[in-house]
């Protein structure tokens, strides 16, 4: 009977002050899905990283004045170094096959270029792709080693502008996050004001403190879950249409967004809309329904 | 049952205390009227019992529990002890006679099957059978005083406060909600009531005590209103 009794105090609140409940709903679906959006970048964000980083390589270049003894020494120092999981040497002509795929729709360019014009180098893995600078400091200067580049430097200013546009939906999402709790508070601040005269008589005949808060807790959690509710469903519709569909060429470039991801946001954002919910509520009753 | 040691209240702001050094004790079954001009302090009594303020020095015991250091998660039990009416009757304006006093039940957990039972026995006994559908609106200000009556004691309280229950009332409904009130004390429910009603005290000749100034400057055992 207490449960049915709370049910519908929690319908008829929402209801009677439906306008708030709207706008609630819908504040805390907007901030939500940037939430949630942002969540599913960072998971993406990280994915590309571990999958380009999993195939980047330290390229060593080498001198074309090399000797065929200097090629032997770093071929043993490289082979025995404990910071190298694997490496393959690249002599020009493998180099001139690969920018001949390369640039295969720029024929003129391949036409222009010769297999000896290009260096031969040595394509080493490290064991963890952190250390290039302690390979870098070791083999720099190395007798026929011409120039040591580490494909991560490239990668990273990329990385840089995702993390800043990831970390810009973030703050969106923290500023409308405190717009919505701003608003719960309100709505419950009504909703109280509302049952005045019942909040009252329940103090008076002694209910429970949690009897006389559930229904305005639980109705702001019911809010906030709808709220997410809503949110998820944006997510996925933006997966659809957008990810899937306008911008399908951008995310062919970078990784695709796997749908693992986007569903991982639906506890996320039900979790977060609903404990901000009813913490926000719970003070809010705290200051306003004082015993 | 109810007992005062030293009981001081200065609310906030105040330039002097509603409650200054008040010492009462009042026993099982007793009924007891406040009497006093405005502000005298009477209001802050009934405040104090019901632990809606706290005294700033003192001791308040209410069916010999301390409620000065009660803690605050166990007001509601002690308030489920206490009956209270008002001058002003605080009923629910879209609920029924019936309602009113249901929903004081339900909501410190009895179930419907209880309001069932006990609802229409008590809107019986304060006078209000055949009325149980009624909205406030429709019921005359003592009516609406029984149903608030009804409400303070459908849990059988073991004491019942009254703020100046009478003051919205003629004198001839006056009288009728005294009788009850006096009904239910011949039950063993201990009842405090505040007034400046000076009929129905000289009626009564019930204990009287007097606050002026927020002190006690006359407790008299059949007394009248001075």
């Amino acid at each position: 009977m207490r449960v049915k009794y709370v049910v519908s105090e929690v319908l008829v609140g929402l209801w009677r002050n439906v306008t708030m409940t709207v706008a609630m709903i819908i504040t805390m679906a907007v901030s939500l899905s940037m939430v949630g959006a942002s969540a599913v970048m960072y998971r993406q964000v990280n994915q590309m990283r571990d999958f380009y980083f999993a195939q980047l390589e330290v390229s060593i270049f080498l001198d074309p004045q090399i000797t065929a003894a200097q090629r032997q020494a770093l071929d043993d120092q490289l082979g025995t170094d404990p910071l190298v999981s694997r490496f393959v040497h690249e002599t020009k002509q493998q180099a001139y096959e690969k920018f001949k795929t390369l640039y295969s729709d720029a024929p003129d360019l391949v036409e222009a270029v010769r297999a000896d014009q290009l260096p031969e180098s040595f394509r080493v893995k490290l064991k963890d792709p952190e250390q290039y600078q302690v390979i870098y400091q070791k083999y720099n200067g190395t007798e026929g080693i011409d120039e040591i580049v580490d494909q991560r430097k490239l990668l990273d200013k990329i990385f840089a502008i995702l993390r800043s546009v990831q970390s810009m939906a973030l703050i969106g999402a923290i500023v409308m996050a405190f717009a919505a709790l701003l608003l719960v508070g309100n709505t419950i601040q009504v909703a109280a004001f509302s049952k005045r005269r019942e909040v009252a008589v329940m103090k008076l005949v002694g209910a429970s403190n949690w009897f006389i808060q559930a229904p305005f807790v639980l109705e702001a959690v019911v809010a906030g879950v709808a709220g997410a509710l809503l949110a998820f469903g944006g997510l996925v519709l933006a997966k659809l249409f957008l990810l899937d569909g306008s911008l399908e060429s951008l995310t062919e470039i970078l990784t695709p967004v796997k749908w693992s991801n986007i569903l991982f946001t639906l506890p996320l954002m039900t979790g977060v809309g609903a404990l901000v919910s009813a913490v926000t509520a719970w003070v809010t009753l705290r200051f306003y329904l004082r015993v | 049952m109810i007992q005062l040691e030293h009981v001081t209240k200065t609310y906030p702001k105040a330039s002097r205390p509603s409650l200054d050094d008040v010492n009462v004790a009042i026993e099982k079954g007793e009924f007891v009227f406040f009497i006093g001009p405005s502000g005298s302090g009477k209001s802050t009594m009934i405040k104090l019992l019901l632990h809606e303020v706290t005294p700033s020095t003192g001791k308040v015991y209410v069916n010999s529990k301390d409620v000065t250091s009660m803690r605050s998660w166990r007001i509601p039990a002690f308030r489920r002890t206490i009956g209270c009416v008002f001058q002003d009757f605080r009923l629910l304006p879209n609920r029924t006679a019936y309602e009113n006093v249901a929903f004081a039940l339900e909501v410190i957990g009895k179930t419907k099957a209880v309001a069932r039972r006990v609802v229409p026995e008590v809107l019986e006994l304060v006078g209000l059978g055949g009325k149980e559908h009624r909205y406030p609106h429709e019921l005359s200000g003592g009516e609406q005083q029984r149903v608030a009556v009804a409400r303070a004691f459908v849990n059988r309280p073991l004491i019942l406060l009254a703020d100046e229950p009478t003051g919205n009332l003629d004198p001839d409904t006056s009288i009728e909600i005294m009788r009850l009130l006096d009904r239910i004390n011949r039950t063993g429910t201990t009842v405090v009531m505040v007034t400046h009603d000076s009929n129905i005290v000289n009626q009564m000749r019930r204990r009287v005590i007097e606050i002026d100034g927020g002190r006690i400057v006359r407790d008299q055992a059949r007394g009248v209103y001075g």
